[in-house]
């Protein structure tokens, strides 16, 4: 072959390759009003994780985001395998990916993952960052101290044994220390050039109002290289102002459009993408002495008055009516014997048995909130809770509180003064991992202040299964366990529990290669742009 | 004119005072944690109370008012508790979006208003001055999110010709004086020059009004004087006063509208004040009702001076 010819095929070979690497710009309107934080651990709950998370960095153990047709599971990040010591239960191993590269071209070792541990628990290292402390510490409450075992190997010690840790190491963002010593060992400066390890790279930010991000070509999972030139988000709290501009074509793509605009967003030929995903809407009921959910009739009763199908037609088909307080077909959904469909007749009855009627309703109060982050279309959606309780002979007040009033509220527990005599709130949940999902809202020692089993919850039976969750070590027993625990939320209905939320997106019918995962968190690796 | 001038300054520090001592608590006193922007929901009491540390919010009122205040002075605003950002440097971004907005808005709203209430003044009875006080009106009672929205629909999303929001399209950071740029900010003017162009209109048509009234206006035409000749007179006399109401107008436009600064995106410090009420972040907002503060007090002086240097009267009282 001639040189020429080497040359031509040469670039010809690099015409075609091109394209690949080079699929256009994608525009995100985000509902949160600042960029999220960007040095690693992330603000801005879910909707930062997901996008200034992921994107630029990686955790040890990552989620798994390539599949929508099943709930999404832990797979492999920087640590290519993890173990429990067969004899001390408390004590993990690490085991690091090799030759990973920092954006800035440093080497990702067992120093830098004990380097970050210590940027968020240990408040006398020079890189301890509270910002990123203040967002990372509670989420990995079973760590109890770390080590450096060679170079790609770590150990973290818990404080007692806990199955749960994997999901608790998937939260910790691995930022690059090379990086934090080069910008003068400051995370102002390291903020506005930040370097992880993952598939994106910040490569222009200005606060509150945008953020520009490039493909990590030198990323270590070839198959997650992103493919698209440019990925740019913008924040964009009024829902107005999204829906807007995806129409001016400002944006291709905005996060939660309310539903009464979705259908004319469809019918400009946009594309509405929803899918399950670990969230609830449901109302978390009191059991301090007093509270009339207390009787097991009541609460279900309550389940079985209310209308989900009806509360669907209401959202314009943006729900997935509750079935457990895990949305159907969910792997920790188990098989629960109480069905939550509307009975009127079996609703009347058991509340009878109570002691109320419509002639003699039960009169209590429950804590709302007109928005939120999660809380979907809280002021209709409530209003037709209470009517559907009405039927029954369940009459509700309503003690509506501004959203972060009620997060505080919950907080402080339902016999503080705070929460007004409500004997139930109105309160979206996170459920994708066992302590987010199902711990601490009732385990015993979890009620205010220690934690935020809100309504002081306690049986000595849920706390039995929750001790097992944290010492079955097997994914596999841990599902069934995991089961057994939804089933009793159902079975005692626990809850009132009402509907899921679909995560929807609008976008462009441009935007191509997009899986929207079951999970709170999304890949924009596959993602490119049609011509 | 020199004492006239620093008796006006020498008002501004009680005032400043109060201003600083009034925003700080009805800050405090509003309920909800500035705590609940940088902890997760489920962070523990220990973690919560150890954050509450470090921001100081563990100290009694008094205290932090006094320590705040303290800062304040030396020009040290603090630090947002949400971005972690500097409150000077926040605040400072957002006056300048603001300002580029809000400059354009007083122009149009004082061109127009000055126009529509100088013809219905002057022409007061006739179906002009019935149009122009229907405009007027309007003006003043239209919601202005709403317009805001009206005018995205249209302009944006039926007819493409301007943005729906944004301040460029590579954020105010890369801001330029061309017309990829400046076609950002027109919408978001317009939408704001609305309220101060109703509210100068009708202080104009009733100031000028009441001058062609009085018997001066009588005398000088008496005197053979024409029509414009007389009209010099009236704005002349009307000036004064559609001054002090422009000069309260730019105050309520540099504090940015909460409203329309959201509807477009626009990052100026309504759009920063109504982030900051959302997430409780005190020292943002003490910072930026202050500084906003601040401006209407500057030109309250700023309008008295030039009041005193228009009309001697002014200056005698």
């Amino acid at each position: 072959m001639t040189l020429r010819l080497k040359a031509l095929l040469a670039a010809t070979f690099l015409a075609t390759a091109a394209p690949a690497l080079a699929q256009g710009t994608l525009r995100i309107g985000m509902t949160a009003s600042d960029i999220p934080l960007t040095t690693g651990q992330t603000d801005q709950g879910g909707e930062g994780m997901r996008f200034m998370g992921y994107t630029v960095y990686d955790g040890l153990i990552n989620w798994d985001l390539s599949k929508a047709d099943k709930p999404s599971d832990l797979v492999p990040g920087l640590a290519s395998k993890w173990s429990v010591d067969a004899a001390d239960k408390t004590k993990w191993t690490f085991e690091l990916r090799q030759g990973v590269k920092f954006h800035d071209g440093s080497e990702f070792t067992a120093e830098a993952v004990v380097w970050n541990l210590d940027k968020l628990l240990k408040n006398d290292a020079p890189q301890f960052d509270q910002r990123q402390s203040a967002q990372g510490r509670s989420r990995i409450p079973a760590v109890a101290s770390y080590k450096v075992i060679d170079k790609y190997k770590v150990e973290i010690t818990t404080k007692s044994p806990d199955a749960t840790l994997p999901y608790q190491i998937a939260w910790v963002m691995i930022s690059s220390p090379a990086q934090w010593e080069k910008l003068g060992k400051s995370w102002d400066a390291f903020a506005k050039t930040p370097s992880g390890t993952g598939p994106w790279k910040l490569t222009a930010f200005t606060p509150r109002e945008r953020a520009e991000l490039s493909p990590f070509a030198e990323y270590w999972d070839k198959a997650r290289v992103p493919k698209l030139d440019k990925l740019i988000l913008l924040p964009l709290p009024e829902a107005n102002a999204r829906a807007a501009a995806l129409r001016a074509g400002q944006v291709d793509w905005i996060e939660a459009p309310s539903p009464d605009l979705v259908p004319s967003l469809k019918g400009a030929g946009f594309q509405i993408v929803t899918n399950a995903y670990p969230h609830n809407w449901t109302w978390h009921l009191s059991r301090v002495e007093g509270s009339p959910w207390n009787d097991i009739r009541i609460r279900k009763a309550a389940n079985l008055a209310v209308d989900r199908e009806g509360l669907k037609e209401l959202l314009g088909g943006m729900m997935i009516p509750a079935q457990g307080f895990y949305p159907p077909g969910h792997q920790w959904f188990g098989n629960p014997k109480f069905k939550l469909t509307r009975d009127l007749t079996e609703a009347k009855k058991l509340l009878a048995e109570a002691g109320y009627s419509v002639a003699k309703p039960l009169v209590t109060k429950i804590l709302i909130s007109p928005s939120g982050s999660g809380q979907m279309q809280p002021l209709p959606m409530n209003e037709f809770v209470q009517q559907n309780l009405a039927e029954i002979g369940i009459k509700i007040d309503f003690e509506v509180v501004e959203w972060n009033t009620l997060i505080n509220i919950w907080r402080a527990g339902a016999k503080h003064e705070s929460s007004r005599g409500g004997t139930g709130m109105n309160y979206t949940y996170f459920i994708q991992d066992p302590f987010t999902g199902v711990i601490r809202h009732l385990q015993c020692n979890l009620a205010p202040p220690a934690g935020t089993n809100w309504g002081y919850y306690c049986d000595p039976e849920m706390d039995k299964l929750f001790t097992e969750i944290r010492n079955t070590f097997d994914p596999a027993e841990q599902t069934k366990v995991m089961q057994k625990i939804h089933e009793k939320y159902v079975d005692e209905a626990l809850f009132l529990m009402v509907t899921h939320d679909v995560n929807p997106r609008a976008m462009s019918p441009k935007v191509k290669g997009f899986v929207q995962a079951q999970n709170w968190f999304q890949d924009f690796s596959p993602i490119y742009m049609a011509k | 004119m020199f004492r006239y001038f620093l008796k006006r300054l020498a008002y501004v520090a009680p005032v400043a005072l109060g201003v600083s001592f009034f925003c700080f608590l009805l800050v405090h006193i509003a309920p909800g944690d500035p705590l609940t922007s940088v902890l997760p929901p489920d962070a523990s009491a220990a973690q919560q109370e150890e954050m509450r540390k470090i921001y100081g919010f563990d100290k009694p009122l008094p205290v932090q008012f006094l320590l705040w205040l303290w800062k304040a002075l030396q020009g040290d605003l603090g630090v947002s508790i949400a971005t972690g950002r500097p409150v000077a440097l926040e605040v400072g971004k957002a006056v300048g979006n603001t300002l580029i907005i809000a400059l354009l808005a007083m122009v149009i709203g004082f061109v127009l208003g000055c126009l529509f209430g100088f013809i219905s003044g002057y022409f007061k009875g006739s179906w002009l001055d019935r149009l122009s006080s229907g405009i007027a009106m309007l003006g003043v009672s239209v919601p202005h999110y709403w317009l805001g929205m009206v005018m995205v629909v249209v302009f944006s999303v039926q007819l493409g010709w301007l943005p729906p929001g944004g301040a460029g399209p590579d954020g105010s950071g890369a801001w330029k004086w061309n017309w990829e740029h400046v076609r950002y900010m027109i919408l978001p003017a317009l939408t704001m020059s609305v309220v101060p162009m109703g509210i100068i209109a009708r202080t104009v048509r009733a100031l000028v009004a009441d001058i062609m009234a009085q018997d001066f206006v009588t005398a000088l035409r008496a005197k053979g004087l024409l029509d414009r000749g007389v009209l010099t007179h009236v704005i002349r006399n009307a000036a004064p006063t559609a001054l002090a109401v422009m000069g309260l107008q730019l105050g309520y436009l540099l504090g940015g509208s909460i409203l329309i600064e959201t509807v477009f995106s626009w990052p100026g410090t309504g759009f920063l004040l109504g982030n900051a009420i959302f997430q409780r972040d005190l020292p943002l907002l003490q910072g930026a009702i202050l500084v906003l503060a601040m401006f209407f007090v500057g030109l309250n002086v700023l309008v008295d001076i030039v009041q005193g240097l228009i009309d001697p009267r002014v200056r005698r009282q």
